[in-house]
């Protein structure tokens, strides 16, 4: 395994606050690492900052040759505007070759068919011609990650995705994430709902602008921060 | 048809005609954009400060266009920020800002010229307001709008859907939103004299949104709305000559009556695809 992203002593903020402080971590590849913390500890920040957004403000962060090339997915997290949208799931998930296909006006025949094997992997080929505000709240995030991988095969980096569905939906999307993780993607996932992320994560980063904890999921249940998180058992 | 040739051998009429379609369709088109991005209230927001700039163009005795399109693109920047920026409420802010410039409208009419029909026609719109410069300027509007639209649609499409994924797909977001709220600006100062400052926005709003509810796709949605809005304007103007009311409020009830239509069509899929499924 090699590593995908690596920080060393990274800070991340903004004009006059440093929202992320002195990160050292890295990203390795093909695996499962997921972002807990409370409001405001940075993690969106430390998104933007690995999506190449906001560039740091000291230290330093160097992502691989192999990731530059074939680019990072990002699912956001969803926008009010985006649940009444009018525009079919094909016009959605091509949308994510955008970085592809450069300054050329027009989607050509590979980012076609890049799209294509995208909808296929997430079994969402019978919904193309659907309108994305008619599906249901699971539907979507599937559409929204066929698009980021039809940006980017390697690695997923997911904002909060579960905000918003029902319990159902919750446990689909986490069995297709570890499906996809297992199929080779690196995934970095951001979120809240720490109790279900902790039986599948390979590590877990717990930030509070500096790392509290990186590490196994199972010495993070031992520690306080991950009691408190996890909430209840041992208390 | 007779009436359409007698309205054409007009030579302002057939200025108004030419123009009013350039504006309808650029309008249309940002309007797509706006008014999925939540921004529908930006178009209103312009319209009254266009008002308050030519109001005080007027009473200073400047040329109305050079002074108007500086200043509603500058408001327009503003807009976008406030918009931006989460601490500020962004429908208050637009609320303020088109009641002040139009007070600062009227105060200064009033102290100058009074409220003259030329004020009046600001308000509500004058069919006799296109110039031949307003109709060149309106043509290269839309050549401009055109080209974003057709050009750069897929990265248009993305802007307007999913901000945060197009920047970090590599868009330049800001650019695109500023060179959107740059055009909604110019089409509202070229359009406000002939729709009228009260009524302009609608040309912005009304295509979109009467697109939206039936069309499933965003480009069905994007065509939609550039045709319905050119031909409820021709639709419009017509009736407005036919009965001598201000053109305007009449090309602004035409927009409303495709609306009513557009939904009425969308009931009938409703109930014929339920039935088709039982």
């Amino acid at each position: 395994m090699s590593a995908l992203i690596t920080c060393s002593h990274v800070d991340f903020g903004y004009e006059n606050q440093d929202a992320v402080i002195d990160l050292t971590m890295d990203v390795e590849e093909g695996e499962y690492l997921c972002v807990v913390g409370a409001n405001g500890s940075g993690k969106s920040t430390l998104v933007k900052g690995l999506l190449g957004l906001l560039k740091p403000t000291g230290g330093s962060l160097v992502v691989s040759e192999e990731l530059k090339k074939t680019g990072i997915g990002y699912l956001p997290q969803q926008t009010v505007a985006q649940k009444d949208f009018p525009a079919t799931v094909w016009e959605v998930v091509l949308s994510g070759a955008l970085g592809r296909s450069g300054n050329r006006p027009f989607y050509g025949k590979m980012e076609k068919e890049t799209a294509i094997a995208a909808m296929e992997k997430l079994g969402i080929c019978q919904l193309r011609q659907r309108c994305y505000r008619e599906l249901s709240g699971g539907q979507q995030q599937r559409v929204l990650i066929a698009r980021a991988l039809c940006a980017a095969r390697k690695m997923l980096i997911l904002d909060e995705p579960v905000t918003g569905l029902d319990p159902s939906a919750i446990q689909d999307f986490y069995s297709l994430i570890r499906r996809l993780n297992r199929e080779g993607v690196t995934i970095f996932m951001v979120t809240h709902d720490v109790a279900n992320v902790a039986g599948q994560a390979d590590r877990i980063l717990h930030l509070q602008q500096k790392i509290l904890f990186l590490g196994p999921p199972e010495e993070y249940k031992k520690t306080p921060e991950g009691r408190r998180f996890l909430g209840g058992e041992s208390i | 048809m007779k009436l359409i040739l007698e309205m054409l051998s007009y030579p302002f009429l057939l200025r108004a005609f030419a123009g009013g379609i350039l504006i309808s369709l650029c309008a249309a088109l940002l309007g797509v954009s706006l008014v999925l991005k939540r921004y529908s209230m930006i178009g209103d927001g312009l319209s009254h400060v266009s008002f308050g700039a030519l109001s005080v163009a007027m009473a200073a005795g400047w040329a109305p266009l050079g002074v108007s399109v500086p200043v509603v693109v500058a408001a327009a920047f503003f807009l976008l920020r406030i918009t931006e920026n989460s601490r500020v409420k962004s429908d208050a802010a637009i609320a303020m800002i088109s009641a002040g410039a139009l007070a600062v409208g009227i105060v200064v009419t009033s102290l100058t010229t009074g409220m003259t029909t030329d004020v009046s026609s600001y308000m509500f719109g004058s069919i006799l307001a296109m110039s031949p410069s307003d109709v060149k300027l309106a043509a290269a509007l839309s050549a401009v709008v055109l080209f974003l639209f057709v050009f750069c649609y897929n990265k248009m499409f993305a802007v307007t859907f999913d901000e945060n994924f197009a920047r970090a797909a590599g868009v330049r977001v800001s650019f695109y939103k500023i060179l959107t709220a740059v055009l909604t600006a110019v089409t509202i100062v070229v359009g406000m004299r002939m729709m009228g400052a009260m009524l302009i926005s609608s040309l912005i709003i009304f295509p979109a949104l009467t697109s939206m509810g039936l069309f499933k796709s965003f480009r069905a949605v994007v065509l939609s709305s550039g045709a319905v809005s050119m031909v409820a304007f021709c639709v419009g103007m017509v009736v407005s000559y036919r009965f001598s009311i201000p053109a305007g409020a009449s090309v602004v009830l035409v927009n409303i009556g495709a609306f009513g239509a557009f939904r009425v069509l969308e009931k009938i899929r409703t109930v014929w695809g339920k039935r088709r499924e039982e």
